[in-house]
């Protein structure tokens, strides 16, 4: 068992406003469009077919934008384990694409005490190489 | 016609039929792959990764759009407690929302759904907002 990276955290770096720890991810391929495609069920073909992609304006193929949400989904369960997540809440807001490399950050909007669990609402977003932000949101976790 | 058109606001509060799904260890592991998840337990195909309830594809009848027109604007999940294999969940999805917007990109459609999914003891699990945008 991984602890997660938040558990051991003192309460005082968890305040409004504290920077959360980046979480890098490697560079999105098609390959890996493909296998999301399949795993999660999604097959509109203007994440897998270049020529339908083109068909509706698009340079070439990009990625689902649930593929960037499975991004922050693994960064909460990175931050404060899988058992933890409570919300999730996303916008996508720009075009990810292959050869793109994300980068999932977050920042704690406000931190309040449930029993002995420490709640946490969170802001989080990923961004690309270039630091534009693709997919912005806000969760929910708890902390034993 | 605008096949978007079709997209009325008496849609609003139409479901689909209740669906059972069961989560598969392998679909979890599979899932996890694809994102290259590295949460242990998702790896392992204990606990589903926190989007896992989007391979829970049901449909609405009366509602249909082109996909190649379709934005996905926004989602949003909320979780009484992770998916974990073995879980046999009752899911349902009904249109929450319907309206039209002039936008920068011209005339657009938004389509609110929402889903529950609930345990077999009628327990809610998790809670998606899934915003799509039709052009």
């Amino acid at each position: 068992m991984i602890a997660p990276v938040l558990a051991a955290r003192p309460d005082r770096d968890l305040d409004r406003g504290s920077v959360l720890p980046d979480f890098r991810k490697p560079p999105i391929t098609k390959m890996q469009l493909v296998k999301y495609a399949g795993a999660s069920g999604d097959y509109n073909l203007i994440h897998t077919d270049d020529e339908t992609a083109r068909t509706v304006g698009l340079d070439g193929v990009i990625a689902h934008g649930m593929l960037s949400m499975a991004f922050l989904g693994e960064y909460l369960c990175w931050l404060a384990g899988p058992e933890s997540v409570r919300r999730l809440s996303v916008r996508f807001v720009a075009m990810v694409r292959p050869g793109d490399s994300l980068t999932c950050r977050g920042r704690v909007k406000e931190r309040t005490m449930d029993g002995a669990v420490r709640r946490l609402q969170l802001e989080v977003w990923t961004e690309n190489q270039h630091a534009e932000r693709v997919t912005v949101g806000d969760a929910e976790v708890q902390i034993a | 016609m605008d096949r978007s058109a079709a997209l009325t606001r008496d849609l609003i509060g139409r479901e689909s039929e209740v669906v059972l799904f069961e989560v598969e260890r392998g679909a979890i592991r599979k899932f996890a792959d694809a994102v290259q998840d590295q949460t242990p337990a998702c790896v392992r195909g204990d606990v589903a990764p926190p989007t896992f309830a989007t391979t829970f594809r049901m449909t609405i009848p009366g509602v249909s759009f082109d996909l190649a027109r379709v934005l996905h604007g926004a989602q949003e999940y909320r979780y009484e407690r992770p998916l974990r294999a073995g879980d046999r969940v009752r899911c349902r999805l009904r249109v929450a929302d319907v309206y039209h917007r002039h936008g920068r990109l011209g005339d657009m459609t938004f389509l609110i759904l929402a889903m529950d999914g609930t345990d077999e003891t009628g327990n809610l699990v998790f809670a998606a907002t899934t915003t799509a945008i039709l052009r």
